[in-house]
C-alpha cells in the first residue's frame, strides 16, 4: 500500500493540511475533501476544461494534476472570484451576457477566461476563442461567453446592486 | 478515473532523483508536468509503483543563454517557451511550435523536456527541435552525456534515454537571420498533429541560402525533410521554386494510416504543409 503524504495548500486564500494518497487528484481533493463543488468534472481527460482552476495564478486542469504537485503551491477555484460578497467582474459578465445554459462548463470557462485576460487584458475575438480552445461548452455555440470576456475586456459590465443576492449561490 | 496507488517523491536536487530511480528500478517513472503521463496513469495504461516528481528541482526550469546556444531548462513549461523573449530572438521556431501544443491549461502545466521524452511522434516539439539541430543534455549515475536530437528519437515512444538517466536540458543552437514556422493541420482544436511541418530558412538576397524542414506524424518518429532541403538551398525565392521543392517532402517517409487519414493523405498534407511552412517563413 502506498503510504500517504502530508500536504498544505492554499485554496481560496484559506490554508488547508492533509493526508492524501499520491494518487488523489486535486480536483477530488477540492470536491471530496474540501467541498468545494463549485468545480466541476466534466470529460476527466483533459479535454472539457470543466475543472479548471488557477495553481499560482495561472489556470491548470484539475483533473489532470495530483494534489500533492499542489503542496506549497496557492489554488484558486471559482468559489475565490467573488470579493465581500460581490460577484467579480467575469461572473456578472457571464450573468449579464447569458453566457451560459446549463452551466456546467461555467466555473471551468470564467477560470480560464480570468486566465486568459490575466496574461492578454485586452484580447481580439480570435485571441479569446482561442484562449478557450481547451474549454468546451455543448449549450451555448459560445457566441455569449466570447461577449461575455469582451465585456470584461471592454470594462462594459454593469456593476448593479442586484448582482450581490448571486454572490452566495456562485 | 482513478490511477493505481502508487508511492511519490518529490526530489530538490538532480542527484537526489537519480538515486531514487536507480532505486526505483523499472517500476519507477519520472514525472514532469504530468499532462501525458497523468491521462497514461489514469487509464492504467501505466502503473508505476514509485513516481519522482521533477517538480521541485532546482534549475531545471527557464531559458538561459549558453554562448552560441540556448538552454532550455527540461521543466520548462510550454506557455514559457512560447512567450520567452531569448526564444523569440534566436530560435522563434520553437516559440511558434509551443504555442501550438493542446491549449493554454495544458501549455501552462505541461513542460518541453516531458513532451520531447514522451516522444509522441503526432506531439509538436520533436520535429522542431531536430529542425533546430538540438543537443540532449542528460544526467545519469556516471554524469552528463550529450546525445543530438538526430539520434535521440529512436521509435514510438521511444527516445536514446536510458531508464537510469534524466534529461536535464536541451541546447538548442542561436538562429540569427533565418525565418521561422511551423504549420500544423488539425480537424478540431486542441487535437494531436495530423501532419505539420518545423520550417526554418535563411534569406539572401534574392535567393534560399539555406533550409531546416522537420515533419511531425510522418513517421514513428520525427523526420528532416532532407530532399526538400536540398532542393531548396540556392532557389530562388518564388513560390514556385518553393512548391517544386515542397513535391519532395513525402520523400522517406513512412507515416501511418488512423481514422484521421491514411498514409497516402498523410503524404499529400505533408507536401502542401511544407510549401506553407517555408512560404511563410521565407516571408513570402
Amino acid at each position: 500500500m502506498a503510504s500517504s503524504k502530508t500536504i498544505t495548500v492554499e485554496v481560496d486564500n484559506v490554508s488547508y493540511t492533509d493526508d492524501v494518497e499520491p494518487r488523489l487528484l486535486l480536483v477530488q481533493y477540492l470536491r471530496e475533501r474540501l467541498g468545494k463543488t463549485g468545480t466541476l468534472i466534466g470529460c476527466d481527460t483533459s479535454n472539457c476544461g470543466a475543472c479548471t482552476v488557477h495553481l499560482d495564478g495561472v489556470s491548470v486542469k484539475s483533473c489532470t494534476m495530483f494534489a500533492v504537485q499542489a503542496d506549497g503551491h496557492r489554488v484558486t477555484t471559482i468559489e475565490g472570484l467573488a470579493r465581500d460578497g460581490k460577484l467579480a467582474p467575469l461572473q456578472r459578465a457571464f450573468h449579464q451576457c447569458h453566457a451560459l445554459q446549463c452551466g456546467f462548463c461555467t466555473p471551468g470557462m470564467i477560470m480560464q477566461s480570468a486566465s486568459l485576460l490575466e496574461e492578454n487584458p485586452h484580447p481580439s475575438e480570435q485571441e479569446i476563442r482561442d484562449g478557450l480552445e481547451g474549454n468546451l461548452c455543448r449549450c451555448t455555440g459560445y457566441q455569449n461567453i466570447v461577449a461575455a470576456v469582451r465585456a470584461v475586456a471592454e470594462g462594459t459590465v454593469s456593476s448593479d446592486s442586484d448582482e450581490t443576492e448571486t454572490a452566495g449561490v456562485a | 478515473m482513478i490511477p493505481s496507488a502508487f508511492d511519490y517523491a518529490a526530489p530538490n536536487t538532480v542527484a537526489e532523483a537519480l538515486s531514487l530511480l536507480a532505486l526505483a528500478g523499472d517500476s519507477g517513472k519520472l514525472l514532469a508536468g504530468g499532462q501525458s503521463l497523468i491521462p497514461v496513469m489514469k487509464l492504467r495504461l501505466a502503473d508505476p509503483q514509485m513516481v519522482i516528481d521533477l517538480g521541485r528541482v532546482e534549475g531545471l526550469a527557464g531559458v538561459r543563454e549558453d554562448g552560441d546556444a540556448l538552454l532550455i531548462g527540461a521543466m520548462t513549461p510550454h506557455h514559457q517557451v512560447a512567450t520567452d523573449p531569448l526564444v523569440a530572438a534566436y530560435v522563434p521556431l520553437l516559440a511558434k511550435a509551443a504555442a501550438t501544443v493542446a491549449d493554454p491549461q495544458v501549455r501552462h502545466r505541461g513542460t518541453f523536456g516531458g513532451a520531447l521524452v514522451h516522444a509522441d511522434p503526432a506531439g509538436d516539439l520533436p520535429a522542431p527541435v531536430l529542425a533546430a539541430e538540438a543537443t540532449f543534455i542528460l544526467a545519469g549515475p556516471g554524469g552528463e552525456r550529450r546525445v543530438a536530437a538526430a539520434d535521440f528519437f529512436q521509435g514510438y515512444f521511444t527516445t536514446a534515454i536510458a531508464e537510469d538517466e534524466i534529461l536535464t536540458h536541451v541546447r538548442v543552437p542561436k538562429y540569427t537571420g533565418w525565418g521561422a514556422h511551423y504549420e500544423k493541420f488539425t480537424r478540431v482544436a486542441q487535437q494531436w498533429s495530423i501532419v505539420a511541418v518545423a520550417a526554418m530558412v535563411r534569406v539572401e538576397g534574392g535567393t534560399i541560402a539555406e533550409a531546416r524542414i522537420g515533419l511531425t506524424n510522418m513517421a514513428s518518429t520525427p523526420v528532416r525533410a532532407t530532399a526538400v532541403e536540398q532542393a531548396l538551398a540556392g532557389a530562388p525565392l518564388t513560390r514556385d521554386a518553393i512548391a517544386a521543392a515542397s513535391s519532395h517532402a513525402a520523400e522517406g517517409t513512412d507515416p501511418a494510416s488512423d481514422l484521421n487519414g491514411d498514409a497516402a493523405y498523410r503524404r499529400h498534407l505533408a507536401e502542401v504543409l511544407t510549401r506553407r511552412a517555408v512560404v511563410t517563413a521565407a516571408g513570402l
